[in-house]
């Protein structure tokens, strides 16, 4: 590696991506140094993005949460953040240690584009929007458009994620995970279950059980349909059923990590308390 | 921060200054050296120890701006501004930190080499949430491993710390 770049602005970042194709954007480096401390990966230039202010925090747009790609898992773990976005904190107060939630933010979640990675599964039960931007423009992406598969995405080289878009929780929220041990531990099935009250909807997102992030249609519109919207409460046997169905969505495979199987059986147990803990 | 040559070019420098343990340090950094590696290797400060290079064990816990993080994690090209904190920078005039001070007393370490580590982080983890109890200690380390499984002491000495931050704010 011969050279890392540190811009101070967004529009100095894409000046440089712009410029040269082989430059690496790095965010927290939670994932990407590991990467390189093995060996694994060898970047030929870098861009830091940890000196761009405009990329970091968040802020509520009125029915909106506009959050900076830049947003550390620290940040989203705060109980004002927790109010509009209680899944997406939940998941944050997940990820890794300390040091790694003061470090590691949304943007990079996203662009590392693992099946693991915590955020999605709460960003794919939201239908959250993706503001990718270069020199040449901005586009919005929804997290199953941005992600084709496992560590993939349709980034090009000069583009850089800026912020995602969710909207302001209207109604109850759950995330769940379970990983080998309950510290540091990358997810090896998790889930997002997602109400809104005013739509009578309902968004569940499935983690580490895809190869690209999904949403398990099947489950939300039976929960949908299923739910009194007035009370929050369902007929015997909804959430059992939601969680088969919310499985059936599952397509797991056996790796280090886990089995498909025990996957598959974790998500309907988790989608199961995670709708009961949603209900009344 | 500048590079002070061909941006493109081998063997390429940068200038990097931040304050580390209240100095203003500023030196020629090649990009890809971490910084920890800058800590021990050009600034002498081997307090903080290298354990996994993956993020993993915590050994190299240091506090940038207040907040811990993992200085195997990070490109030493990246702290230009920031405010660093190691292990060395705690005592002042040669008096522990109360964090150190109550690792000592209650023999929170074996080998001692999660120690720095350990220490830094439980300094960050009580500065941002003073009133923890056991298990928040417990769970808010979980960044930082001790092969000779001496938790329960270190536990102790956290817990000893923050009430001594609470007797004397």
């Amino acid at each position: 590696m011969s050279n890392v770049v540190v811009p101070t602005t967004l529009d100095e970042a894409l000046a440089l991506l712009a410029a040269d194709p082989q430059l690496s954007p790095l965010a927290g480096g939670t994932d990407f140094m590991v990467e390189v401390n093995h060996g694994a990966r060898r970047p030929v230039r870098v861009l830091a993005l940890r000196a761009v202010a405009e990329l970091r925090g968040w802020r509520r747009d009125g029915d909106v949460l506009v959050i900076g790609a830049g947003c550390t898992y620290v940040s989203m773990a705060d109980p004002a953040f927790a109010v509009a976005a209680p899944a997406l904190a939940q998941a944050a107060r997940t990820i890794g240690s300390p040091q790694i939630r003061n470090v590691g933010t949304i943007g990079g979640n996203l662009a590392t584009a693992s099946p693991a990675g915590d955020t999605l599964p709460v960003l794919m039960a939201l239908g959250a929007r993706v503001e990718v931007a270069s020199t040449e423009g901005t586009r919005t992406l929804a997290v199953d458009e941005l992600i084709t598969g496992v560590k993939r995405t349709v980034l090009h080289p000069a583009e850089l994620i800026t912020s995602v878009r969710i909207p302001v929780a209207r109604g109850p929220q759950e995330f769940c995970k379970i990983g080998t041990r309950n510290a540091m531990v990358i997810s090896a099935a998790g889930i997002a279950v997602v109400l809104d009250r005013e739509a009578h909807t309902v968004g569940c997102g499935l983690g580490s059980v895809t190869a690209a992030p999904v949403r398990a249609t099947d489950a939300e519109t039976f929960a949908a349909e299923a739910i009194d919207w007035s009370t929050l409460r369902a007929g015997a046997g909804t959430t059992e059923r939601f969680g088969t169905l919310a499985a059936d969505a599952a397509t797991p495979i056996d790796d280090h990590r886990s089995t498909a199987a025990y996957r598959r059986h974790a998500i309907g147990v988790m989608a199961r308390r995670a709708l009961e803990r949603c209900l009344s | 921060m500048r590079a002070s040559t061909d941006p493109h070019g081998k063997g390429v420098t940068m200038d990097v200054t931040a304050i580390v343990n209240g100095v203003e340090r500023t030196a020629d950094v090649e990009p890809r050296v971490l910084l920890v590696h800058w800590l021990r290797d050009e600034l002498g400060l081997t307090g903080t120890n290298v354990g996994c290079d993956t993020s993993s064990c915590g050994a190299c816990t240091v506090l940038i701006d207040g907040r811990s993080a993992k200085a195997c994690n990070l490109f030493a090209v990246q702290v230009d501004g920031s405010d660093i904190t190691t292990i060395e920078g705690l005592a002042i005039d040669g008096e522990l930190h109360p964090m150190q001070q109550a690792f000592h007393e209650c023999h929170a370490l074996q080998c001692g080499y999660c120690t720095p580590g350990m220490v830094m982080a439980a300094v960050s983890l009580i500065d941002e949430y003073p009133d923890l109890g056991d298990r928040g200690v417990r769970v808010g380390l979980e960044g930082n491993l001790c092969r000779c499984t001496g938790y329960q002491n270190i536990v102790h000495a956290v817990l000893q710390a923050a009430g001594e931050q609470e007797r004397h704010p």
